[in-house]
C-alpha cells in the first residue's frame, strides 16, 4: 500500500501500478462506448444513408405522422397521470406512518420486477374478450382491448415507479422541517405544498417526468400485444417501426427510432444542462 | 406579547412508547422558561404539541385564557426555531423572513418595512438578497429567529437553538438572546439539555426526565435544592455518594454526610454534595466539624487547574473505594499538593432515599 509519506515513483512496482489502472480505464472506455455508443452510430448511419430526401418522404407518410402522434398522446397523459399520483405517493411514502407501507414502498417497483409482455397479458385478462373487466366497459359502449385506452393503461402501468422513485429520495433528504416551519409561520397545508415542498422537489419531478417521457416513448412489448396492431389506429412509432422492418422498409423504420432516440436524450442532457445552470447561478450571486 | 402559556396534563404517546405523561407548567408571561432535560426525556415533543405539530392523546394547552389544543398549527399563533435552523432553501433570506407575512396577506409595503426591521434586529441587513447555504450557522439561526418573530407571535418557541452550533457561536448567540428577549419580552420556551444554557438563560427551569416533569423552580432553586434525586445529579455537577442513614446522617466509611433526617434510619440513602461545597482543609488544621464530630480525612489525588478554580480529587481514608471531586479557588489551595493529607466538610447535602434515587437515574 502507498503512504502519503512516499512519493510514487519510488515504489517498486509503481509502472505496473500504473499500467493496470490504464487497462482497466480503457476496459470501461470499450464497454461503454462499444456496447452503448456502436448502436446508436449504427441507427444514425442507417438512418441517414439513403439521403436526406428519404427523411421528408418518411415524415409526410400520414401512417408515420399518425404514429408520432399516438406515441404523442398516449405520453402526455402517462406524464399527466403519473406525475400527480407518482408526487402524492412519494410524499404518503416518505412522510405518512400506516400499516402496510412497506408493502405498498414495494409495489411501487412491480413494474421493474416485470417484463412488459407479462403486462400486456395481464391487461388481455382484465379487458379482454371474456375478460374480468370486460362486460362492464362493454355495457357502456367503451372499447378498451385494441385501442388506445389500454394502451394507455399499461404505459402508465410501466411508468408509475419512475416519478415515485425520482422524488422519494428528494423528500427523505429535505426532512419535514421546512414544512413543519412553513405551518408554524400561517401558511394552511396547500399553501406550504405550493411554496415549500413543490420547489424543494421541483427536480426530482423534472427527472421523473423526463424518465417517464423517454420510457413511454419507447414502449413496445406490452403496447404490442394490447394494441391489436391496428394500422392507422393503434399503430405507435415503435409500432411502427416494429412492423416496417417485417414489410422490409428499413430506411423508414431507422429514420423513427433515430428520432425517437433522439428526444430521449435531448430531453435527458436538457434537463440536466437547465439544471447546473440554474443551480450554478443560484451559487454565484 | 405576554401571554402566559399553561399546559396541563399532557400526554402523548408514539404507539406504545409513552413520550411524554401527564405534564403540567406554566411558563410566565414575558419571561423565558427553559425545557431542561437530557435527550429522550420528552421535552422537543412537549414544545412541538404547543406548536400544534403534534397532537396530545390527553391534556390541555392554554394561551392566557384561549385553549389552543383544537386549533391548527397555523391558527396558533407561535413562533418556533428549529434545532437546524429549516431555512427555505430556495429562498433569500428576505424572502425568508417575510414568509410568515406573505402567507397572512399583509399588504407588501408593510411587509418590507417588518423585513427590514427584523433584518436589522438581528444584524443581517446586508445578507437580504443571500441564500441560506451561503450563511454561517449562527446567521442561519439568526435568520430563522427573524422569520419566528416577524408575525408578531404570541409565544417563541426555541427547540434546542444552538445545539448544532459551536460552543464559540453557541456563547455569543445565548447572550444575544438573552438581550433580544430583554428587549421584545415575547414569552419564550426553550428546550435544550445543556444546563449551563438553561441556567443562564431562563427566568424559570421545567426539569423533564423520561416524560415526566421532575421540578419547575427558578434557576436558584432549581440548582441549590433539588427536589429529585435526578435534578440533583443532573443539573450541575455532584458528588453522588451511597451510604446508610444512621443519627440523621448518611454514612460510608468515615465520611458523615449530614442532611439526612428525614430519612429512615438504617436505611440506604444518596446524599448529592456539590464540588464547590467540599471544603478541603489541611490535616490537623482544624479537625472538628461545626457540631463537633471529626472530620473525615482523604489524600489528594490529583490537582488539575480550571483557571480560578482547582480541581481535586481526593480519595477518602478507609476502605479507600471513596472518591470525591472539590474545586477550589487556587488563592485557597494553601499550598496544597498532590498525596497529601486533608480534612474534608461537606455542605448543602441533599440526601435522598435509595429508592428514590434509583427510579430517578
Amino acid at each position: 500500500m502507498r503512504t502519503p509519506s512516499q512519493p510514487p515513483v519510488s515504489l517498486p512496482g509503481g509502472g505496473r501500478r500504473r499500467l493496470v489502472r490504464s487497462l482497466i480505464v480503457v476496459a470501461c472506455i470499450l464497454y461503454v462506448g462499444v456496447l452503448l455508443l456502436l448502436p446508436l452510430v449504427g441507427i444514425v448511419y442507417t438512418a441517414l444513408e439513403p439521403g436526406w430526401s428519404k427523411v421528408v418522404e418518411t415524415f409526410s407518410r400520414p401512417d408515420v405522422q399518425h404514429a408520432f402522434f399516438l406515441t404523442g398522446v398516449i405520453t402526455v397523459i402517462t406524464v399527466l397521470v403519473t406525475t400527480f399520483f407518482g408526487v402524492i405517493t412519494a410524499w404518503v411514502l416518505v412522510r405518512q406512518r400506516f400499516v402496510g407501507k412497506s408493502f405498498l414502498n414495494a409495489l411501487v417497483d412491480l413494474p421493474f420486477a416485470l417484463s412488459p409482455v407479462t403486462v400486456g397479458l395481464a391487461a388481455v385478462i382484465l379487458f379482454g374478450f371474456g375478460g374480468w373487466l370486460e362486460p362492464f366497459f362493454d355495457a357502456r359502449g367503451i372499447q378498451v382491448i385494441f385501442a388506445v385506452p389500454s394502451m394507455v393503461l399499461v404505459t402508465i402501468f410501466i411508468c408509475i415507479p419512475f416519478t415515485i422513485r425520482e422524488v422519494v429520495p428528494v423528500l427523505e433528504e429535505i426532512g419535514k422541517d421546512e414544512e413543519d416551519a412553513s405551518r408554524t409561520l400561517g401558511a394552511s397545508i396547500l399553501q406550504t405544498w405550493r411554496k415549500v415542498t413543490l420547489p424543494n422537489i421541483r427536480w426530482g419531478i423534472l427527472y421523473g417526468v423526463a424518465l417517464t417521457i423517454a420510457r413511454s416513448i419507447g414502449e413496445i412489448g406490452a403496447v404490442l400485444i394490447v394494441s391489436g396492431l391496428i394500422k392507422g389506429k393503434t399503430e405507435t412509432a415503435t409500432l411502427f417501426i416494429f412492423t416496417a422492418i417485417e414489410e422490409r422498409q428499413e430506411a423508414e423504420a431507422y429514420i423513427v427510432a433515430l428520432t425517437l432516440a433522439a428526444v430521449s436524450i435531448v430531453l435527458l442532457v436538457g434537463i440536466e444542462t437547465a439544471r447546473h445552470r440554474i443551480e450554478g447561478r443560484k451559487v454565484r450571486t | 406579547m405576554s401571554t402566559p402559556i399553561a399546559v396541563e396534563q399532557l400526554t402523548k404517546r408514539f404507539g406504545s412508547f409513552e413520550a411524554v405523561r401527564d405534564v403540567s407548567f406554566t411558563a410566565p408571561g414575558g419571561a423565558i422558561t427553559a425545557l431542561l432535560g437530557p435527550s429522550g426525556s420528552g421535552k422537543s415533543t412537549v414544545l412541538r404539541m404547543i406548536a400544534g405539530l403534534e397532537n396530545p392523546n390527553e391534556g390541555r394547552i392554554w394561551l392566557g385564557d384561549v385553549e389552543l389544543t383544537p386549533k391548527s398549527v397555523q391558527e396558533r399563533r407561535v413562533g418556533f426555531v428549529f434545532q437546524h435552523y429549516a431555512l427555505f432553501r430556495h429562498m433569500t433570506v428576505a424572502q425568508n423572513v417575510e414568509f410568515g407575512l406573505a402567507v397572512r396577506k399583509q399588504a407588501r409595503s408593510d411587509r418590507k418595512a417588518r423585513v427590514d426591521e427584523l433584518l436589522e434586529l438581528v444584524q443581517l441587513t446586508h445578507f437580504a438578497k443571500r441564500y441560506p447555504d451561503q450563511l454561517s450557522g449562527g446567521q442561519r439561526q439568526r435568520v430563522a429567529l427573524a422569520r419566528a418573530l416577524a408575525p408578531r407571535p404570541e409565544v417563541l418557541l426555541l427547540d434546542e437553538p444552538f445545539g448544532a452550533l459551536d460552543a464559540k457561536v453557541r456563547q455569543d448567540l445565548r447572550q444575544w438572546l438573552d438581550e433580544l428577549h430583554r428587549e421584545l419580552g415575547v414569552t419564550s420556551l426553550l428546550v435544550t439539555h445543556d444546563q449551563e444554557e438553561a441556567l443562564e438563560l431562563a427566568n424559570q427551569i421545567v426539569v423533564m426526565h423520561e416524560g415526566r416533569v421532575q421540578q419547575v423552580g427558578s434557576p436558584s432553586e432549581i440548582y441549590d435544592d433539588p427536589r429529585t434525586p435526578f435534578v440533583a445529579g443532573f443539573v450541575g455537577s455532584a458528588n453522588v455518594l451511597h451510604g446508610v442513614v444512621d443519627d440523621g446522617h448518611v454514612h460510608l466509611g468515615a465520611l458523615r454526610v449530614p442532611g439526612a433526617g428525614h430519612l429512615e434510619e438504617g436505611s440506604t440513602a444518596t446524599a448529592f454534595v456539590r464540588p464547590h461545597d467540599v471544603r478541603v482543609t489541611p490535616k490537623g488544621a482544624n479537625g472538628h466539624g461545626p457540631d463537633g464530630a471529626p472530620l473525615a480525612i482523604g489524600r489528594v489525588e490529583r490537582i488539575s487547574s480550571l483557571g480560578w478554580l482547582a480541581r481535586l480529587t481526593i480519595r477518602l481514608d478507609g476502605d479507600g473505594s471513596h472518591t470525591l471531586v472539590a474545586h477550589v479557588p487556587q488563592s485557597d489551595l494553601a499550598g496544597a499538593s498532590e498525596g497529601d493529607l486533608v480534612s474534608v466538610d461537606l455542605r448543602n447535602p441533599k440526601a435522598f432515599d435509595q429508592g428514590e434515587a434509583t427510579v430517578g437515574e
